[in-house]
């Protein structure tokens, strides 16, 4: 049971991932597939920031009344990774507009088959 | 949207205190949290608000389209510009020590710079991003 | 308090209610992440995550329809990939330092130069953003230009070009 106090954090992280990889990978709708990468996304930020916390330290800005910070590296690289994030939701998410107005729809299996139809016929 | 009172009213409270704290995260990130990316994010989600209530075309002639792209591209070039200032005083690329006498002046002056930088350019996209979803309109 | 907001969006079919719940995760993370000291990135996750994702979300939705269709199939193999991820992830976790632990080599290898060095080289006491802006510069200028790429991309995807319906391909 000691393990699980101390390895809780990770295992949310884990939980989390797992859904959003779900979504990804079992549902057919483009934008409910964009959704689930970005809870993805979100759970490997927590992958990175949670081992960083000290407890009893605070937020990694210098001042006198503390001496315990958490570690700022990786605030860092999360805080670039989530703005990437953002530009890739965008282009995603404009790519699936184009979708819609060539196909008609945003479910995965109409789109398929419209294109295996599409073949044949052309 | 724009004749409802309790949104008019609420969206001229509230924009310029958007606007304003977009300013403040963006100068104080260098006491508390904040900098360059947030700050430019609040700044287009002061517009955007504007725009949903108002409608697009009324943001549109607030901030045209030749406005938000310029900014697109201002932003990154700032950034740039601060980098080659340094090749050309003498440093390195993006050496802020020689951007002043005093070298930690120097690093304030830099850091200073390319946070305008980032918000100009991440408040820009932002924008251009929600002018172009809200612009296309349905094909049915 | 995640855990059912993210089940509720697997199980959700209308997508105008994923997206406000995807913004109710979003700034379920926000209050995650001040908990674990992280401000800087809880202020930007809230701002983009709850802000802007969900006004895009809502334009694209606006765009495409807000319905997602019945699954075909019952989706047991994507589920049962899903689990034997789940295991192997967990059972790795198991060989990772524990929380909270100081010695561990996270904590002790290269961030107490930066705490320390840091405000007195720069003049800012914030150390994050004396990372992100000084000693990390260029990866802050590699993402401004991934951002203006993302500008130039929507640009280039979503124009109307003024002679008639030339969409082409």
């Amino acid at each position: 049971m000691d393990a699980f106090a101390s390895h809780y954090t990770y295992w949310v992280t884990v939980l989390l991932m797992a859904a959003g990889l779900y979504i990804m990978i079992a549902r057919g709708n483009l934008v409910k597939k964009l959704v689930g990468l970005s809870i993805f996304q979100t759970s490997v930020y927590l992958l990175y920031i949670a081992p960083g916390k000290l407890i009893g330290g605070t937020a990694p800005i210098v001042s006198e009344s503390f001496t315990v910070y958490a570690n700022p590296l990786p605030h860092v690289l999360i805080l670039t990774a989530i703005v990437v994030g953002i530009a890739t939701l965008a282009l995603g998410l404009a790519i699936v507009v184009r979708i819609r107005e060539a196909y008609g729809s945003i479910e995965e299996d109409e789109i398929l088959a419209a294109d295996r139809d599409g073949g044949e016929r052309a | 949207m724009k004749r409802d009172p309790v949104l008019r009213v609420v969206g001229k409270l509230l924009i310029p205190y958007m606007l304003v704290f977009a300013l403040y995260v963006q100068f104080h990130g260098d006491f508390g949290p904040g900098g360059g990316f947030q700050a430019g994010v609040i700044a287009a989600a002061a517009v955007i608000f504007y725009g949903l209530i108002y409608g697009l075309p009324a943001a549109r002639r607030l901030l045209p389209d030749a406005v938000v792209e310029s900014m697109v591209a201002a932003g990154a070039l700032l950034y740039l510009g601060v980098g080659f200032a340094g090749l050309l005083l003498g440093g390195n690329f993006l050496d802020y020590f020689v951007l002043d006498r005093d070298p930690v002046a120097g690093q304030r002056r830099g850091i200073f710079w390319i946070e305008l930088g980032v918000l100009i350019t991440v408040a820009g996209v932002m924008l251009k991003i929600f002018y172009m979803f809200a612009g296309r309109g349905r094909e049915g | 308090m995640m855990a059912v907001t993210v089940i509720a969006i697997i199980l959700q079919r209308n997508l105008y209610s994923v997206v406000v719940l995807a913004g109710i995760y979003s700034f379920l993370m926000a209050t995650v992440l001040v908990a674990l000291d992280a401000v800087d990135v809880a202020m930007t996750e809230a701002s983009v995550g709850a802000g802007i994702t969900t006004v895009l979300l809502l334009g694209a939705l606006y765009l495409c329809g807000g319905e997602e269709a019945k699954p075909m199939q019952r989706a047991w193999l994507p589920l049962a990939v899903t689990l034997v991820i789940v295991g192997a992830l967990v059972y790795g976790t198991l060989g990772l330092p524990a929380f909270s632990d100081p010695q561990a080599p996270f904590h002790t290898h290269v961030v107490p130069r930066y705490l320390q060095q840091g405000p007195i080289e720069t003049g800012v006491p914030n150390v994050v953003t004396a990372v992100l802006a000084s000693y990390r510069g260029y990866d802050t200028l590699g993402e401004v230009i991934v951002v203006f790429t993302g500008g130039i991309g929507v640009i280039a995807l979503l124009r109307r070009l003024r002679r008639g319906k030339g969409e082409g391909a």
